[in-house]
Parts: structure tokens; sequence; C-alpha cells
């Protein structure tokens, strides 16, 4: 049972069909899977394979031409716009680069949610901003400017803004890159724990395997060749056994030999 | 092996239908290297029939990528006169160099590499239709814009009041000495012009109707709403492109915070609410600078030229100016923060969005005023 008296492992996220484009682009199309409640869900894939652009959609930014995008029973892109706010509101979303609001200082923020869509008092308000900016490691912070702080505790900032209304999902889009690996690994235990404490869905879009076998439960596969999903399951799972050889040599850093081509060397 | 500061060496041998090129000296990028063309050269003038090329890099003393460049060309060349290149007497380093560069895969058709140039035609259907969506999007702007001041009117709209105070701060206040600056000498130049003219009939006393009238009905307001669009309407295109450049504008979307109602109202409100205010403000400064033409080179007294400009000015020619000012402070605001929203997520997307912001603004500055000036007088209020 999950935080907000969910049932774990129940159906939460499914796309069904699901075919996104830029303009005239074809990004990925066929998508097909299901994400379940309190799991850590890992999208992954190569560079430039549209692992952001699903984010986009699933958050309400960017709609599909195809398909559909079922949060519980909702379908998101067929709610009228007042609706999908309201869904997208039970989400959290951690943006590359911390997407910080950079006039305000990082207290202000976190608040920021809190004073838009809550009715509690300033100083709830800002009691729960100090809370989660100590969550993250950044108690006592609050008065300090996006640009005056390191890009690794703007992304830690980026989680504490997420969670501010504590959300049914929490979206990650690649949480380690550009960071230390202590960082890295810091970052993936914090989302670990918050998983097991309060039982929210994340959703996490990475390509660096060490991140992928240590957090994910399940996850997709994303090819920019095919520009469709090529595998869904447990990465650790289908770096075993996964028919696909694309997915074996992804999450094996190409010692598959992918029928014929030349064998990649560990980096 | 030569000497190390030796220049890059070309040669030929020829054994049967063999060719060995001799390559000698230091083959780095600094150098002056030989072309492709010399080798070719050298082919066929000395072994126009061989079917087999090698290289002899025994003399060869150090190379780089302008070595390895040149045996790439050479390659393609050598396959399109039927001439086997065997690379085995290359160095190790280059024949694994030149392996790496065969394996990298060739774009493919949705890739961006070599797109021909296009036609006349294209370029206008392109044009048309970046016209069209960007109408479209100017559309929805204005629409977008319209439920924002609906719901600032039902007391709904998202926004921080702080922001609105900062805004009113930064596009008011501290535009006072720019504005007040520019104004002075533009009323000091009115005013030397009009004494030029008018003391041929010994009417100097009117530059003080011509300065006032002028500057109240529109120079004050033309003014202050040309220095508010290269200040403040650069400014909002700037900081709107930059947070749609970090992803800050996707936050507030996810969010569900409208960034129309977020970024743009307050914009707009601080905007139409300060513009007015500045041009008074350039009114006055206007008639400062004519009246001290007028005292210091005319030879008027201050008392009968402030008194000539409050016999010329009128309540509806303040009223024009302010009406004027209104709609080039929302002008201003409206194109600064339609570009900023429009801007792309790269660096230079966000300095065209502020130069478009600018530019956009002056046009429709410049038409409004044509406009009102119609309509003023179509109304009688001239």
């Amino acid at each position: 049972m999950t935080a907000d008296g969910h049932q774990r492992g129940a159906p939460h996220i499914r796309l069904e069909g699901v075919e996104l484009r830029y303009g005239d682009t074809l990004v990925q199309r066929d998508l097909d899977f299901e994400i379940r409640r309190g799991d850590v869900f890992v999208i992954m894939g190569g560079s430039g394979c549209g692992k952001s652009t699903v984010m986009r959609a699933l958050t309400g930014l960017l709609e599909p031409r195809a398909g559909r995008i079922l949060l519980g029973e909702d379908s998101l892109w067929e709610l009228p716009p007042a609706g999908r706010n309201e869904l997208m509101r039970r989400n959290g979303v951690m943006y590359q680069s911390g997407a910080l609001w950079s006039s305000m200082t990082l207290e202000e923020n976190i608040c920021l949610p809190l004073e838009q869509y809550t009715s509690l008092s300033p100083r709830q308000v800002r009691a729960i901003a100090e809370y989660k900016l100590a969550l993250v490691g950044l108690a006592g912070y609050g008065d300090y400017y996006p640009s005056e702080i390191s890009g690794g505790m703007r992304k830690r900032v980026g989680v504490a803004r997420a969670m501010a209304l504590d959300p049914d999902t929490l979206y990650f889009d690649e949480p380690s890159a550009g960071l230390d690996p202590l960082s890295a690994r810091r970052l993936d235990e914090l989302i670990l724990e918050l998983r097991d404490s309060l039982g929210t869905t994340m959703v996490v879009i990475t390509h660096e395997l060490d991140s992928i076998f240590t957090i994910a439960d399940d996850s997709v596969f994303l090819d920019a060749e095919t520009k469709t999903m090529l595998a869904t399951g447990n990465p650790r799972d289908l770096r075993e056994q996964s028919p696909v050889p694309q997915v074996r040599a992804f999450l094996t850093r190409g010692e598959v030999d992918l029928g014929g081509a030349e064998t990649a060397s560990p980096a | 092996m030569t000497a190390p500061t030796a220049p890059p060496t070309l040669a030929l041998r020829v054994e049967d239908d063999t060719a060995t090129l001799v390559l000698g000296g230091r083959w780095r990028l600094r150098e002056h290297l030989p072309e492709v063309e010399d080798a070719h050269r050298l082919l066929d003038e000395q072994a126009p029939d061989a079917t087999r090329l090698r290289f002899d890099a025994t003399e060869l003393s150090d190379w780089d990528s302008g070595l390895v460049t040149f045996i790439a060309g050479l390659g393609h060349a050598c396959a399109g006169r039927s001439l086997a290149l065997d690379p085995d007497g290359l160095p190790e380093g280059l024949r694994s160099l030149l392996g790496m560069a065969r394996e990298v895969p060739e774009p493919t058709s949705e890739g961006h590499a070599m797109q021909p140039t296009p036609s006349f035609l294209t370029r206008l259907g392109s044009d048309a239709l970046d016209l069209t969506q960007s109408t479209g999007e100017i559309i929805t702007f204005f629409g977008e814009g319209a439920i924002a001041v609906r719901r600032l009117l039902q007391g709904r709209a998202r926004f921080r009041r702080t922001d609105l105070w900062l805004i009113v701060q930064e596009s008011g206040a501290d535009a006072l000495p720019i504005v007040g600056l520019v104004s002075f000498l533009v009323g000091m130049i009115l005013g030397y012009i009009g004494d030029q003219q008018l003391a041929q009939f010994g009417a100097q006393i009117y530059v003080a109707d011509l300065v006032g009238l002028a500057t109240v009905i529109q120079m004050g307001a033309l003014i202050t709403a040309i220095v508010l669009a290269g200040r403040t309407g650069a400014a909002f295109a700037a900081r709107i492109g930059t947070m749609q450049v970090n992803e800050e504008i996707d936050a507030l979307r996810t969010l569900g915070i409208s960034p129309m109602e977020f970024l743009v109202l307050p914009r707009m409100l601080a905007l139409i609410a300060m513009t007015p205010l500045l041009a008074i403000y350039a009114d006055l400064l206007g008639i400062l600078g004519g009246a001290f033409v007028g005292t210091v080179v005319g030879g008027l007294t201050l008392s009968a030229y402030i008194t000539e400009t409050r016999l010329a000015i009128g309540w509806n020619h303040i009223i024009q100016g302010l009406i004027a000012a209104t709609v080039y402070g929302a002008i201003v605001a409206a194109s600064g923060c339609l570009r900023g929203m429009q801007c792309g997520r790269s660096a230079a997307a966000v300095g065209e969005a502020t130069t478009s912001a600018v530019v956009t603004a002056i046009v429709f500055i410049v038409i409004a005023a044509a406009v009102l000036t119609i309509l003023f007088d179509a109304i009688g209020l001239s």
C-alpha cells in the first residue's frame, strides 16, 4: 500500500498505440506499455531516440498524433484542458537542467506550486518548502538563487520542487546527466528512498546503465532507428534474456554481436 | 627516417603493374601539404597502366589527420580509376583511423546533412507556410491573452503580485533617466528647428506652441514607446526566451500554470500602466527642452514660454497622447512576450527573439501612430 492509499503494483499509467511527432517528423510510434503504481520505471534508449519526447507526452506537453495515454481510467488527451490540468497537477517533473525559475529563490521555487494550489498559510507553505529542501539534503539553502548553486544541487532542488505537491508520479529527465559519479549515485538513492517511503511512481529517463540497474523495476527500450519500442521488462532480465540483439547490446555496452557488425569494446 | 623538420614529399616508384607512393617528411596540417591531384598527376605521368597502388612510409617522419585526409581522398579517387589500394605500407595508427572513418554510417534520408539548396518556388512555398504558422501562433497568443484577461477580471488569474511590482519598477521607474534624457534632447531639437524657422517672421513665441503640441500629442508617447521597445520589450523577449530554453516554461505548464497568466499578464499590465505615466514625464521634459532653447537661443522669458505653452495645449491633446501611450505600451509588451513565447530552444533563438521583438514593436508603434492620428481627427479630438 502506498502513502496515498493506492495498491502498489496496480496499473497506473498505460500507453496504447501512441504515436509522437514534431511537425511531420516521426519520433516514436506504436508505443504500448504499462507503468505500475509504486514502480521505478525507466525509459531507456540511445541518444536521440525520443525518450524526452515520450516524457513530454506523459506530462501533458505534447499531444500524441495517435493512440491514448491512460492515467488510471482517464485518457489524458481526451480530457478538456481543465481536466488535463487537474491530472497534470498530480505529476512532478524534474527536468534535465533542473529548470528552476531563475528569478526566484530556491524556497520560492518550491513554494510556488503550494501557493497556487493549496490554501495553506504562508507560514505552513514555508515550513513545507524547508522540509522538502531538507529531504534532498539542502536545508538552509532556501534563500539562494538557482544561479548561486552547482548543477547537482539545482537538480536536487528540481526534485524538491517536483515533490512540492506530493505527486502521484515523479518524472525525472536524465537525472544523472552532467553529474559526478557520487552525486549521480546519491540522486539514485534519493529516487529509491522516496519511492520506498512514499510509494510514488517514478518514471526515469536515462541511458546511464549503472543507474538503470540500480533503480529500475521495469523499463521500456526505445529505438532511434525503427522509431518504436523494442522491449519492455526488468532491465536485468532484458540484459540476460531479451531476444532483441539491440537491447542486449545496449544493456551490455555493445558486448553482443549485432549480426555481423563489429563488436565495440567497453568504454 | 628524414629529419623531423623536412617538408612533406611525394614520389612514385613503378614496378610492373604496381605503383608505390613514397611518402616522406612531416605530413602535418601546419605544413604545406601536397594535394590528391598531385598524386594523380604522378600516376598519370609515370604509371598510367598501374592496377595496384602501394605505399612506402619509411621516409615519413611524422603525420596527423592531414595525411589521413589525403589517403582517404586518394582512396575515393582510386575507386574511380580501377586502381586497387593496398594500405599495408602505411603506419598502423593511420590504417586504423582510415578504418574508423569508413565505419561511420552515412546519414539517413531523415538526417540534415547535405540538403540541396531549395529552389525559389520551394523557398516561397516554405515562407508562405511559415507565415501561416506564425499567424496561427499570433492568433493563439492573443486568444490565450484574452482568456487570461477574463480570468484577471474574475480575480482568478495566477501570477505573483511581487513579480508585477518588480516589472513595474524595472519598466517604469528604472526607465526614467533614459526617457527623460531623450525627451529633453528631442524637445531641444524641435525648439531649435522651430526657432530658426519662426525667427524669420519674428514669431519665436510660437516655438512654445510647436514644441508643446508636438510633444504632448505624439512625440512624448512615441519617444517613450520606442525607448521602452528597445529597453523593456527586448528584455521581456530575452527573459521569456531564456525561460523557454531552460525548460522553465515547461515546468510551469506541467504544474498547470498558464505562462500567459504567470509571465505575460503581469508584463502587459505593467507596461499598460507605466507607459502613459512615462509619457506624461516625457511630455514635461520635452517641453522643458523646448523652453531651454526658447529662452537661451530665442531670447524668450521663461514665464512667457510657459504661458504660451499652457494656452496652446488643451485637454484633448493630453488625452490623445495618453491614449496613444497606452496603445504603444500594450504593443511593446505584446511584441516582447509574443517573441519570447515563440522563441526556439537555443541561444541563437533568444537573440533572434530579442531582435524580432524590437522590430515588431517599432513597426506596429508607427502603424498605430498613423491609425490613431486619423482616428483622433475623425472623432474630432484633435
